[in-house]
């Protein structure tokens, strides 16, 4: 470890508001870009299923008004 | 299909019907000119008047106004031609698109470059250019002018079938513009030193060279795309 | 001899391909992007010129490197796409802008927030971070283009093409950044010289351009998935998925129902 205590691994030698700027920022975007394609996956997901369902009702009213 | 035509009468006969067109409707040469007019003088007023200061950065302001105002002309290439079902004919003739593209693209650039190209001279003594840079000028313009309608049309293919190309227009093609600036105002730059330009020059004919090759496949694609 | 390659133009075995893998990215970004990070924050030593400034290289290096590497692999996939006519590598192609975009954007903040200490100034237009400035306006193109269009068939061609067309661009105008900042600009900037980095800081940085790899392979197959999905909904063994995934969910519903 090169810090003696967690406050100097904090200020990082004085620049740590850049530090952890470009570190906060850059586990945000990643963070951010990864829960939109998994959300999406499954919005994709739902939407396919919903018409699925649509279809089977959409099927059955059919059925039962022969 | 039999080929009426050969490619020289085609090329011109495209090249006539885009330029009448343009000469019909007066206002397609005028506005890119007015334009151009209007950003140069809105520079003097927008960061003072000193003639040193002005001198500086001439080169800069008639380029970026170059850029702006052949971007106003490029939505039209194709657009006009997209709506009256024209172009459409044109893909599907047993002529081969890129020529086309080629008589369409000298047509933009004989409609908004050149006259741009004509009058710089004009322009660059309302920013204090001296005889040495003022003819670097005109030289890099008529070098990068052709490039900048070459690059654009590219651009104008892609959005020509959308509804609001115009905006996207500007974020594609302007980006892809960035080394044409560079190496013009560095021209203009150097020969306000009254050095030898001769570098920066070649290395646009070089890009204009592989613009004219590559340029016309690529807009023949991207119409394809844009028509079917 | 590449015989083996064309299944994977059929949109269902690509699917089957991305989350064959997709679990050793996951696991390889994770596990690399934990060690790097702690590796490189904690445990590094400062540089004796930035003091502990420079672990920004940790995320910037890494960022940039896979800003340029998403753009071509992204070229490639376009080039793939218009010459053979592959829906799969079109695809590829949209999965691959918004993460590389992603990726450039960390580049740039990160390149600020280094610049500010070490030049005095949050911006500074030097060559590098001018050309990923510009590397992200093509990939904005990219993606505002595919947006704009209604019918995804052309858009994926249209933007195909761009990104060829960008492809061709880029290396001039990198060249033509670098050489016109080295015109404009007197002043030497102290850089890393790659070349000259001592091993307690090598490795580090390695281990984090692998976890950025990873990530962005790991993101970049998620998102081709979903654009498979997107593209196949209608087809049969898409509904079969849903319905095969869904089951579970469904039955406990009509089980409320009865209830």
């Amino acid at each position: 470890m090169q810090f003696n205590s967690f406050s100097d691994f904090i200020a990082m030698g004085g620049y740590g508001f850049y530090v952890w700027l470009s570190f906060g920022t850059c586990a945000l975007i990643l963070l951010s870009i990864f829960l939109d394609s998994q959300f999406s996956h499954q919005r994709i997901l739902d939407a396919v299923a919903k018409q699925l369902d649509r279809e089977a009702r959409i099927k059955k009213a059919k059925q039962e008004s022969k | 299909m039999q080929r009426q035509y050969s490619y020289r009468q085609l090329f011109f006969s495209v090249y006539k019907k885009d330029v009448l067109l343009a000469f019909r409707q007066r206002s397609e040469i005028i506005n890119p000119l007015l334009f151009f007019l209007i950003v140069i003088s809105l520079f003097p007023l927008g960061i003072g008047p000193e003639p040193q200061l002005l001198t500086r950065m001439a080169p800069g302001i008639i380029w970026v106004a170059a850029l702006l105002s052949t971007m106003l002309g490029l939505d039209k290439i194709f657009r006009d031609d997209y709506q009256d079902g024209s172009l459409e004919q044109l893909l599907m003739s047993p002529y081969p698109t890129s020529l086309i593209v080629v008589a369409k693209i000298t047509a933009h650039w004989s409609v908004t470059g050149l006259p741009l190209v004509l009058f710089s001279p004009m322009f660059g003594l309302l920013l204090n250019l001296d005889a040495n840079s003022m003819q670097a000028a005109v030289v890099t313009l008529l070098i990068g002018t052709p490039l900048l309608s070459l690059i654009g049309a590219i651009g104008a293919g892609l959005t020509v079938g959308l509804q609001k190309g115009g905006i996207l227009l500007s974020l594609l093609v302007l980006p892809l513009y960035i080394p044409v600036l560079i190496f013009a105002t560095s021209a203009i730059d150097t020969s306000a030193m009254s050095l030898d330009y001769t570098a920066q020059l070649a290395i646009l004919g070089a890009m204009l060279a592989v613009g004219l090759v590559l340029a016309p496949f690529a807009v023949s694609s991207a119409l394809k795309v844009s028509i079917s | 001899m590449w015989k083996w390659l064309h299944p994977y133009a059929k949109a269902q075995t690509a699917y089957r391909l991305c989350n064959i893998l997709l679990p050793y990215f996951a696991m390889i970004a994770v596990l690399s992007l934990i060690v790097g990070w702690v590796w490189g924050l904690g445990f590094a030593p400062a540089d004796y010129q930035q003091k502990d400034s420079y672990r920004i290289i940790f995320i910037h290096v890494p960022s940039a490197i896979l800003s340029m590497g998403a753009y071509s692999s992204m070229a490639i996939a376009a080039f793939i796409a218009l010459v053979w006519q592959l829906k799969n590598a079109e695809l590829a192609v949209i999965a691959i802008a918004p993460v590389g975009a992603a990726v450039t954007l960390i580049a740039l903040i990160t390149g600020a927030a280094w610049g500010k200490p070490m030049w005095g100034a949050w911006w500074v237009w030097d060559a590098r971070l001018t050309t990923e400035l510009i590397l992200l306006f093509l990939y904005l193109g990219v993606i505002s283009l595919y947006n704009a269009f209604e019918d995804k068939g052309s858009a994926g061609r249209a933007s195909c093409i761009l990104a060829l067309v960008g492809s061709i661009n880029l290396p001039i105008i990198h060249f033509s950044v670098e050489w016109w900042n080295t015109l404009h600009q007197g002043a030497t900037i102290t850089k890393f010289d790659g070349s000259a980095i001592d091993p307690s800081m090598f490795w580090p940085l390695m281990v984090n351009i692998l976890a950025f790899s990873a990530f962005v392979g790991t993101v970049v197959l998620i998102r081709l998935k979903n654009e498979i999905l997107l593209c196949e909904k209608h087809r049969p063994w898409v509904r079969d998925l849903v319905k095969s995934q869904t089951q579970n969910v469904t039955s406990e519903i009509g089980d409320n129902n009865a209830v």
